[in-house]
């Protein structure tokens, strides 16, 4: 095996990473505070038009991540204004808040088909972003060293800061943290909207670096990975990042199997593995950990204080 | 003055009624408004997607074509949701099953008749039900979500029906193109009323409804799903088994998404290619909440998302919506109808006064 074939591979493995990442750390920052957001699918796609719609508009891709960003987190307020303003099913909410990104993005995106943006240029110089060796650390989407530099904040935040305390003790006790003044709607709200903005940027990696063009449904499930990949990390972002890059290697294996031709096994069989493995490894997991014991407790759980 | 709210000791009858019709009379307004923000005539297009299918007698069968799967795949996921068990992968499970009778109709060869029709129903519900198994396995002997499992193997699914269709069960004589070969007539379903398309399958989707009525209002199964749901810890007490309430919903659920499947292939379709899941087993998660998990509401909730899926044909044609928009009115749907949940739990007071101590406050 060459060194390019290595360098290659990794890219690879890197790049379809990038999305689940993203969106599980948005979705693991909502589950610590308590809230369980199915729409993980319909925000990442409402962040796909999104970014792709702006960067086509603007020409500048880096407005384009904004706009993905502004559109997840409004798809997320949205749905907290349900949940959290009204106590609504979390679960059967956030199916809907699915359906309704999938079909919004797909009429937003009608008049986007066949189109393509410009992509990002490299914020590294050439020599480096180029380089046949140096490029597998030079040679990414600024939304690949987001993602990265995210997961340390995400790590940080949680753990060492006054916010991130609160925000744990919301999803851990919700109605402790209330008599002690805490405002627990406040918190999940904002962190709801902070996880829309890392589905929808997360999204926006398929239209506009992946891809780079629109298409119905393109995060094909995406979504659904990430939030198993919540359940995967023990709701840790440091494990989260081993998952991400891990899933992405069996996304990647897919790619892979067809271009070396195992046509032993048909191709359809290499695209259900990142779904079958999902479930195995779900199934792992929670052998060790015993039935999510490290899930937040208020995960999922309507906030009613007695009156 | 301060709007309060207050618990209800049990769910409002009214309410449970009211909600879901005032759910779909505010996605109406909603899309006028959102119509004519778009410079489409709202009116019109609301009016073609609402009601022009049930004015318009010829839209009748398209109605309860669609209407059909929906119901019945409905009725299965209902159970569940009442008991809080999640199963949202019914449409790999309607996949599967329409698959399983595809399967025994191919193993049967030429021969058909009411066993052979009879074989293939069962066998979609065999296959549905056993798609529907791993999820509950993986629950109840692993904890493992049901959600995000039973969804997985939807794309599974996706991925089983593509290999199939375009691999050994292709269609010999169909220029290449990914799809079984089409159903021997011996074989398909037998038309209700001659000259139209409505098949047995239809007059399937409109009795079940009163059995499950029957057997959840009556039997003790029945109500040890509504004890599961409403109050858990009572039903541990009561002796109700957490994981046989999981294993009933789950099967009951995935059999009624493959007799879905099975009727929709042998009855509607008679070929599967890779457009034939549709997005039914999704919807039907909507449905089962507009009919408020109720049996009767799956029967008239199924009928009303199946009108805003003819209308929306409809209204493509009129004032040339595109076909999502479906999609988003379904969602608006449920979104109102999660939403007016409170006013069945909550009895709504104006108080005056601001010293009153308020929910969420």
């Amino acid at each position: 095996m060459d060194i390019n074939f290595i360098i290659a591979a990794i890219m690879t493995v890197v790049g379809i990473s990038t999305p689940i990442l993203l969106a599980g750390l948005g979705e693991l920052v909502v589950e610590k505070a308590g809230v369980l957001n199915l729409g993980v699918e319909g925000m990442m796609l409402l962040g796909a038009i999104a970014g792709f719609a702006v960067t086509v508009y603007t020409g500048s891709p880096w407005l384009g991540v904004v706009g993905a960003g502004v559109a997840g987190a409004l798809g997320g307020m949205f749905f907290g204004l349900f949940v959290l303003g009204l106590n609504s099913n979390q679960v059967a909410t956030g199916l809907a808040l699915t359906i309704f990104g999938t079909g919004l993005s797909s009429l937003i995106g009608l008049s986007f088909v066949g189109r393509i943006v410009a992509p990002f240029s490299s914020i590294f110089p050439p020599e480096l972003a180029r380089d046949p060796l140096l490029k597998v650390i030079f040679g990414y989407s600024p939304i690949v060293y987001f993602a990265l530099i995210m997961v340390a904040v995400v790590a940080w935040f949680l753990k060492s800061t006054r916010a991130g305390l609160i925000l744990r003790a919301v999803g851990e006790n919700d109605l402790s943290a209330h008599s002690i003044g805490y405002s627990v709607v406040g918190v999940r709200f904002l962190a709801i909207a902070f996880g829309g903005a890392m589905a929808g940027i997360g999204g926006a990696y398929f239209s506009m670096v992946i891809t780079p063009m629109w298409a119905e449904r393109m995060t094909a499930g995406r979504g659904w990975i990430a939030l198993a990949l919540v359940v995967f990390a023990g709701w840790r972002s440091g494990r989260l990042a081993v998952g991400a890059y891990f899933f992405g290697l069996l996304m990647a294996l897919e790619l892979y199997a067809k271009a070396a031709g195992f046509s032993i096994l048909p191709s359809q069989f290499w695209a259900a593995m990142p779904y079958l493995m999902t479930v195995v490894v779900l199934a792992l997991i929670s052998m060790r950990d015993r039935a999510g014991s490290n899930a937040p407790a208020c995960l999922g759980r309507p906030f009613i204080p007695a009156t | 003055m301060r709007i309060k709210l207050e618990k209800r000791a049990e769910p409002s009858r009214l309410m449970l009624v009211v909600t879901p019709i005032v759910s779909v009379i505010a996605t109406m307004l909603v899309g006028i408004l959102v119509f004519d923000a778009l410079g489409i005539d709202g009116v019109r297009a609301v009016v073609d997607i609402f009601l022009t299918p049930l004015l318009a007698s010829y839209k009748w069968q398209d109605v309860a074509m669609k209407a059909a799967p929906l119901i019945i795949i409905a009725l299965g996921l209902s159970v569940g949701n009442r008991a809080n068990v999640w199963n949202i992968g019914a449409e790999g499970q309607y996949i599967i099953g329409a698959l399983a009778a595809a399967g025994v109709g191919i193993a049967a060869g030429g021969a058909g008749g009411g066993i052979i029709m009879l074989a293939m129903v069962l066998a979609g519900m065999v296959g549905g039900t056993a798609w529907a198994a791993v999820p509950a396995v993986l629950k109840t002997r692993f904890a493992v979500n049901e959600i995000l499992s039973s969804l997985m193997l939807t794309y599974v699914a996706l991925q089983v029906l593509g290999y199939l269709v375009g691999g050994p069960w292709k269609d010999p004589n169909g220029k290449n193109f990914p799809a079984t070969a089409p159903l021997l007539p011996e074989q398909s379903l037998p038309i209700l009323f001659p000259g139209t398309t409505v098949h047995l399958g239809v007059a399937v989707a409109i009795v079940l409804p009163f059995i499950f009525w029957l057997v959840m209002s009556r039997s003790i199964f029945g109500y040890q799903i509504r004890v599961v749901g409403a109050a858990p810890h009572a039903a541990r007490h009561g002796g109700f088994d957490a994981n046989q309430t999981i294993w009933l919903s789950m099967l009951i659920g995935g059999g009624m998404a493959g007799l879905a499947g099975a009727l929709e292939f042998a009855g509607a379709l008679k070929t599967i290619n890779l457009g034939f899941p549709s997005g039914y087993g999704f919807t039907a998660i909507i449905v089962s909440f507009l009919g408020r998990l109720h049996p009767i509401g799956c029967l008239i909730a199924g009928i009303v998302l199946a009108v805003t899926y003819v209308g929306g044909q409809v209204a493509q044609t009129t004032v040339h919506i595109p076909n999502a928009t479906a999609g988003i009115f379904q969602a608006l749907m449920l979104f109102f109808i999660l939403a007016s949940d409170i006013l069945v739990r909550y009895r709504v007071r104006i108080v005056s006064g601001t010293a009153q101590a308020v929910r969420g406050q």
